[in-house]
């Protein structure tokens, strides 16, 4: 059960039921529609105004929140490009060529599916080593070819499945990881739904790291969190509380770089003009990078992840190694 | 070889005068074992060869030719989050460090192994379950940075249960920044060489784990991504005895080799011997000057 959903029920519907009706209506109604459309607002900013952590993380989850397949659309050109080379072609992990704003670049997205169909297909966004395998094919590619990559986060987490582990997930994590850290090209990366620990860090070890509002990014589910810890899931929103995995959080830590702020009440109740400023965003970040020299955008990508929980002295002295 | 001071002073305060604290027992046969026999085993069961957890100091001592250079030991934990569950986090941290005798999950160093000098990392399960927060990946990170400026091979065994929940996402950044580090390390040709322990799981096993030019599993071992229970509960099946061990690892192809713990110093002397020229060493020992005097 979700509970933005359950909240979006009771008088909130039956205020868009009714400014529907009054609209239909058409000439004669539109300053009653004026007062509704008024109290509507003041509704959602009472519903969703001032979310807790645990909710956004079900705002993060929402069935009608934007996907990567929403967010690609609205790219003006993709050619996907498929498999691992080596065993099979994941489809919770799509990738290939991409014009985005007419800019060129190779594109990596964790794929959820909207029904129970595509989401078996999909395997609901969780990705296996073969995955992980065509992605770091890929960010390899674009460091061939000079083109930027971009990253779509959206996964509960890798694949913990039997086969994932036959096939060594822990290895093709470890090598997107390694792939990142050699690009030659900029990399940016917009978590847009739940980023699940080392599963979406894969894809985010990036030179600028965009959140949306309402996404979450976090070491481990709540629920995972607060039965390892509690021995029980039920605590989850206590868990959540402490994860400290919103985007006001993040962007505090420095993990994050920037925020989106999404429409109140979450990015699906306007996704395409969402998924618009989103792509905006990463457009700036793509220009602001695109004529920075490879070696000082690899340099500071490892000094940004460098500093995160560095111990002061330490990392100065790694500074100075590094200048020497 | 005697017992250098470092591991003396550190089992001095030790006061095992209780009988039970002279005996362990093999959870594997059930086998009673005398400490003192079970400690001159490398912590290997005598009767059935089972493979005790052991102490980052107990394992630095079976491997290393003498002295032990502590290196990033004043790298110390904080509390980022300031986090509480059942206990809050500093406590658990004070109970850890009294329980194990480590300032934290990695012992970082220098030390020769049969006349090579190298930056040698051992994690320790009995510390916060051996996971990583910013202090792992810090020391870990600085242990492959110094290798790396001193062009010395450098040996890390894992155990862990993956990332440090109690420091959250500054905790799997550390997956990002240890990545990072190895990768610089390994650019510029210095060979890296990972022994992974029991268990090596999670956000280590994602990150500078499997990153090795050499990964060598110590016999037994559980490894893997996703933990057991964790794969058990999605799946709502049992797994088999051997999935995720050293063995089924090797059969699968992610590991170079498996080693009995007797077996492991041979082998990775055997291994650093092929990775660089015995007529190289003399100039590396420079490298840390605490060797050149010895």
């Amino acid at each position: 059960m979700n509970l933005i959903v359950e909240r979006e029920k009771g008088p909130l519907q039956e205020l868009e039921t009714r400014i529907a009706t009054l609209r239909q209506r058409g000439s004669g109604s539109s300053g009653d529609v004026a007062v509704l459309e008024e109290k509507y607002r003041e509704l959602l900013s009472d519903l969703f105004g001032n979310l807790t952590p645990w909710e956004r993380v079900h705002m993060a989850r929402h069935p009608k929140r934007p996907i990567a397949g929403d967010y690609l659309a609205g790219f003006d050109q993709l050619d996907e490009l498929h498999g691992d080379r080596h065993f099979r072609d994941d489809r919770a992990l799509v990738g290939g060529f991409a014009r985005l704003r007419g800019r060129r670049v190779v594109y990596l997205a964790q794929q959820k599916g909207r029904d129970t169909k595509e989401n078996i297909r999909r395997n609901f966004g969780m990705v296996s080593p073969e995955g992980y395998r065509k992605a770091k094919r890929l960010m390899e590619l674009a460091s061939r070819f000079g083109l930027p990559i971009v990253t779509l986060v959206d996964t509960s987490g890798a694949d913990p499945g039997i086969a994932s582990e036959e096939h060594a997930q822990s290895e093709a994590i470890a090598a997107c990881l390694i792939a990142l850290s050699k690009a030659t090209v900029p990399v940016v990366s917009a978590i847009i739904g739940e980023g699940g620990s080392g599963g979406a860090l894969a894809i985010a070890l990036a030179d600028r790291v965009i959140m949306a509002e309402n996404a979450v990014y976090s070491v481990a589910s709540p629920e995972g969190c607060a039965a390892i810890l509690w021995g029980d899931s039920a605590r989850a929103p206590e868990a959540a509380e402490r994860l400290k995995l919103t985007s006001t959080d993040l962007l505090g830590f420095g993990i994050v770089d920037r925020v989106v702020k999404e429409p109140l009440g979450g990015a699906h109740r306007d996704s395409e003009g969402f998924v618009g400023v989103v792509l905006d965003a990463i457009d700036q970040e793509l220009a602001a990078l695109a004529d920075t020299p490879a070696a000082i955008l690899r340099e500071n990508r490892y000094a940004k992840f460098r500093r995160i929980g560095a111990w002061e002295q330490t990392y100065v002295a790694a500074m100075a190694t590094a200048l020497t | 070889m005697p017992m250098p001071d470092w591991l003396r002073s550190l089992r001095e305060k030790d006061v095992p005068a209780e009988d039970a604290a002279l005996w362990e027992k093999c959870p594997s046969c059930g086998e009673m074992l005398y400490r003192k026999d079970l400690e001159a085993n490398l912590s290997v069961c005598t009767k059935c060869n089972y493979h005790f957890r052991m102490h980052a100091y107990d394992r630095i001592n079976s491997l290393v030719d003498g002295d032990f250079v502590v290196i990033g030991d004043e790298i110390a934990p904080g509390d980022p989050l300031e986090w509480t569950d059942k206990r809050p986090y500093t406590q658990k941290l004070e109970s850890d460090r009294e329980k194990s005798g480590l300032s934290e999950a990695i012992v970082t160093g220098f030390a020769t192994l049969d006349g090579f000098p190298v930056a040698l990392g051992v994690m320790d399960f009995s510390f916060r379950g051996g996971t990583m927060g910013t202090v792992v990946g810090e020391r870990v990170t600085h242990l492959l940075e110094e290798a790396r400026r001193r062009k010395l091979p450098c040996v890390i065994f894992t155990a862990s249960g993956g990332a440090r929940m109690e420091e959250g996402m500054l905790a799997l950044m550390q997956m990002a920044k240890t990545s990072q580090a190895v990768e610089r390390f390994m650019a510029d040709g210095n060979p890296y060489f990972v022994v992974l322990t029991d268990p090596t799981t999670g956000g280590v096993s994602a990150s500078f784990a499997f990153q090795a030019d050499l990964i060598i599993a110590e016999a037994r071992a559980s490894i893997g991504f996703a933990g057991r229970r964790v794969i058990e509960q999605t799946l709502r099946q049992k797994l088999p005895e051997n999935f995720q061990t050293a063995e089924f690892l090797l059969e699968k192809g992610h590991v170079d080799m498996v080693v009995t713990r007797a077996e492991i110093r041979s082998t990775l002397v055997r291994m650093l011997d092929y990775a660089v020229d015995r007529k190289r060493i003399a100039p590396t020992l420079k490298a840390v000057p605490e060797f050149a005097l010895q």
